[in-house]
């Protein structure tokens, strides 16, 4: 197996009596697809919270670029390579769409405490972002208020911002929520030339697209991984089966 | 042009236009008024940074107004006293020199903002605007108890401060240097909204996790959109002290910060000429509802309230619509 | 400095603290269940004190004038939350501090209207005037003890309605989940109007029953209505507890502080400036120690929230 970009070891988060994260490991290696997938309530979100930085584990570690993380925050995490997607779009929804792929370029850049230009007027933002809207099919739409976009064009900026970031590995939360059938493919055909970029955790609930797109399955179910494999093994295996699927096996 | 723009044009047409009209007429009285109208503006367009850009509802601004006050009150004290502010290990005199009571004055009030900033960003919401409120309030009480200068009473400044080569007793000569200041601040705070920096305050605004998510921290933008909006009302104070030639706690005061935002609000938040429009409207309200009751403030409030409740945009909000900053 | 009169002193600010948290306990439960701002709240505390100063002109009774007190401030209160309030509640913090702002002016200058520019007096009854011995040969005012006492007994009451009611129920309820309340058939319209009304109804009597030690007058509450914000952001928000351990705290301390600090710098200096670092430091005291919860704590003691 290639080298782990992302791993996780051993994490545990509880709430009160409920653990919300149980001993869990991961890695996310050199250009693969990894699919986390689980009941609702399953944990996902919490974990995924914990890796990007919005949450701190109980105990365990989160490695990135062989550099401990787990101490770090958000910001810090994105600046060293990690870009996260949200499940409910998080954008400066008063901004065009242009602003936020170039909020990205910026935070990417690192001079942020420039008081005198005009930021749209920065070629280099401005080139990163255009660049990137292009890439996800949304530079027509450069000029719109965010607030304007259709759920799917919020979930493809998403994607674009993520992208000005030069990331090192995704971490995508839904990313095809919501988004029908046409927009599921398209997106679908996306991430699978991305992963050659940089490997992508994906957390999704559309299972088409997840045996479509994934190199390996993580299921998390109350808090635990039941099971890691390739897509064969997961549908083959019993306990996800089970516990999954519902199904007695 | 857009049609924010012209009103823009025409308020800062207007506000140079009746002061020299006004001179013209021999009206000192309205210059004097307009001459409020430009420093509380410029106190508005300070809180406007935080409030409209950062989305920080600071309602302890009037320490940073009272801060730039008792800049140029001290200063100026010690000069007419000829009683130097310390000898040791340095000798530090007062000063009557415009120009250094608002280096002064930005200064005290920067750092004063660093401290009430870093400490009050710690939290957010309704936390934020209680914390800077007490904080207000504590300058408030400070000065009431300090007594070297002044204490309750307040401190008097007999003749105004100087400008090389102006005559500030003169007050259409005093009126057009806070006119090129407040002018040369919008045009700064043009810049900074459209700057690097302003994008991403803008977006801390709307979105923290957006920001965090790209790599900026947004208490560091915070904590500096912050202290340079109170840098802003911190030099407006000191030539709101020298207006009045007199500073005292009252400018300190929660009324204080209240009336700051109200300029901004009355305007039409995160607008650029909106604490120009507030601040105009509000002296024009003062002089001609003043005029009429004593209790013109029950109106105040009551055109408030609907402000707040039925007109959200405020003065240039209803008038320019709303419209998208493209780039 | 004596023991008798550190051990007055803070019955001072014991008596000053209880008073703080009649007033707080309204503001944070206001901003508890309905995550409300309310500016205003220093203004039903004045409404509390006119209304008692009114009624024990024209009655002379002060048992009178506490009800009046609580029944101006609490019609007021069900008053403003009707017509203002409730159109704030899904705003954001912004328009809630403007709108109560707005209020604030217009009850000020209403009352000024009213009543006149100069403040009025209410006296304390003739039962409860001078001092009393306490065990230990101190003399302290029998009023003010009295103060300290309704002030706990309020506290009392309040947990005991929180914890023990239907109502108290219904508000911890709405606190943590305003759709699961509205779920289980709770009128949450009327719930908010009785939990403000309840809160607006202490800030009156708190305002009634300082007015007869201080003078009753326009813009007495606002003072009050910030000492209570930093109870509240010492104690955390939508904490009783936390608003009770706040008030005393900030009471004992700004009350202590006006009189040991200058005491103590007299050891260290020579006693003129002694007295001025001393008293401003003094003034300066509880939002030093609202910076340092703030440092230490920032959700406050008692809060979860930020």
């Amino acid at each position: 197996m290639t080298k782990a970009i992302l791993s996780v070891r051993d994490l545990c988060k509880s709430f009160g009596a409920l653990k919300a994260t149980d001993h869990v490991n991961l890695d996310l290696c050199t250009g693969e697809i990894h699919a986390l997938i689980g009941p609702n309530g399953a944990g996902k979100s919490t974990l995924i919270q914990q890796i990007a930085g919005g949450m701190a584990p109980d105990s365990g570690s989160v490695h990135f670029l062989g550099q401990d993380v787990t101490q770090l925050s958000t910001p810090k995490r994105a600046q060293l390579g990690l870009a996260r997607t949200f499940q409910i779009s998080a954008l400066a929804m008063e901004d065009t769409v242009l602003q936020n792929a170039m909020l990205g370029a910026l935070g990417a850049q690192g001079h942020v405490f420039r008081f005198f230009g005009a930021a749209s007027k920065d070629r280099a933002l401005r080139e990163v972002a255009k660049t990137m809207l292009e890439r996800v099919g949304l530079a027509d739409m450069a000029g719109a208020r965010t607030s304007d976009l259709s759920h799917g064009q919020r979930r493809q900026l998403e994607v674009a911002v993520a992208l000005t970031l030069k990331p090192r590995a995704f971490v995508m939360d839904e990313p095809m929520a919501g988004l029908g059938a046409e927009g599921s493919a398209r997106l679908t055909e996306f991430l699978s030339d991305l992963r050659q970029e940089a490997p992508i955790l994906l957390v999704e609930h559309d299972m088409d697209a997840v045996f479509a797109l994934a190199d390996r399955i993580s299921v998390l179910v109350y808090g635990q991984i039941i099971a890691t494999g390739s897509v064969a093994d997961i549908r083959a295996h019993p306990d996800v089966r089970r516990a999954y699927l519902g199904e007695d096996a | 042009m857009r049609r924010e723009s012209l009103i823009n044009v025409l308020l800062a047409a207007g506000l140079l236009g009746f002061p020299l009209w006004a001179y013209v007429m021999n009206e000192p009285f309205l210059i004097t008024l307009s001459t409020r109208v430009a420093i509380l503006a410029l106190a508005g367009v300070g809180l406007n940074i935080a409030l409209g850009l950062g989305g920080l509802v600071s309602l302890g601004h009037a320490a940073f107004f009272g801060i730039g006050g008792y800049a140029m009150g001290i200063l100026a004290s010690h000069a007419q006293s000829y009683a130097p502010l310390m000898e040791s290990p340095f000798l530090i005199e007062g000063t009557k020199s415009m120009p250094i009571i608002w280096l002064v004055a930005i200064i005290a009030s920067g750092l004063a903002a660093l401290m009430i900033g870093g400490l009050s960003l710690r939290t957010s919401g309704v936390y934020f605007i209680m914390i800077t409120l007490a904080f207000g309030q504590m300058f408030f009480y400070f000065s009431i108890s300090w007594p070297a200068y002044g204490g309750e009473d307040g401190l008097s400044i007999y003749v105004r401060n100087g400008f090389p080569g102006l005559n500030t007793l003169d007050p259409i000569q005093f009126f057009l240097i806070c006119y090129v200041l407040l002018v040369a601040v919008l045009f700064f705070a043009n810049r900074l909204a459209q700057s690097p920096f302003g994008l991403a305050l803008n977006a801390a605004r709307q979105n923290a996790m957006r920001v965090e998510t790209v790599g900026i921290t947004p208490y560091q933008l915070r904590l500096t959109g912050f202290v340079i909006s109170g840098m802003i009302t911190g030099l407006a104070g000191a030539l709101f002290a020298d207006l009045n030639r007199f500073v005292s706690p009252s400018m300190f005061s929660w009324q204080t910060s209240g009336e700051i935002m109200i300029f901004v609000i009355l305007g039409g938040t995160a607008r650029l000429f909106g604490p120009v429009a507030g601040a105009a409207v509000f002296i024009a309200l003062e002089h001609i509802l003043g005029g009429l009751s004593e209790f013109w403030h029950i109106y105040l409030g009551v055109l408030l309230l609907g402000i707040v409740l039925f007109a959200r945009g405020g003065i240039i909000g209803t008038l320019a619509g709303h419209e998208v900053r493209h780039d | 400095m004596s023991l008798i009169l550190l051990i007055e002193q803070i019955l001072n600010g014991l008596q000053f603290g209880v008073m703080l948290f009649l007033t707080a306990a309204g503001l944070t439960l206001v901003f508890g269940v309905m995550g409300l701002i309310n500016l205003a709240h220093g203004s039903l505390f004045m409404i509390g004190a006119f209304a008692a100063a009114a009624t024990a002109a024209a009655t002379g009774n002060f048992a009178l004038a506490l009800m009046a007190s609580m029944a101006a401030a609490a019609a007021a209160g069900a008053l403003i939350e009707v017509c203002v309030i409730r159109r704030l509640y899904d705003r954001d913090h912004l328009d809630q501090v403007l709108a109560t702002f707005a209020l604030i002016l217009i009850f000020s200058e209403g009352t000024r209207w009213m009543f006149g520019s100069f403040p009025l007096y209410l006296n304390i009854p003739e039962m409860l005037s001078g001092p009393i011995a306490l065990p230990g040969g101190i003399q302290y005012p029998l009023y003010r003890l009295t103060l300290i006492a309704i002030g706990l007994i309020i506290a009392l009451g309040l947990f005991l309605l929180i914890s023990r009611t239907r109502l108290g129920i219904q508000i911890r309820a709405g606190e943590s989940d305003r759709e699961m309340i509205a779920a289980l058939g709770v009128d949450i319209t009327r719930l908010y109007t009785i939990v403000f009304a309840l809160g607006a109804a202490l800030a009156g009597l708190a305002g009634a029953l300082i007015g007869a030690i201080q003078s009753v007058q326009v813009g007495m509450g606002e003072p009050v209505l910030i000492l209570a914000f930093v109870v509240i952001v010492i104690g955390g928000i939508g904490s009783i507890k936390g608003a009770l351990i706040g008030s005393l705290l900030v009471g004992v301390t700004n009350t202590l502080g006006a009189v040991l600090l200058p005491a103590t710098f007299k050891l260290i200096m020579e006693p003129a400036t002694a007295a001025t670092v001393g008293s401003s430091l003094a003034s300066m005291l509880i939002y030093i120690l609202m910076a340092i919860v703030l440092i230490v704590k920032p959700t406050g003691l008692f809060g979860v929230r930020v």
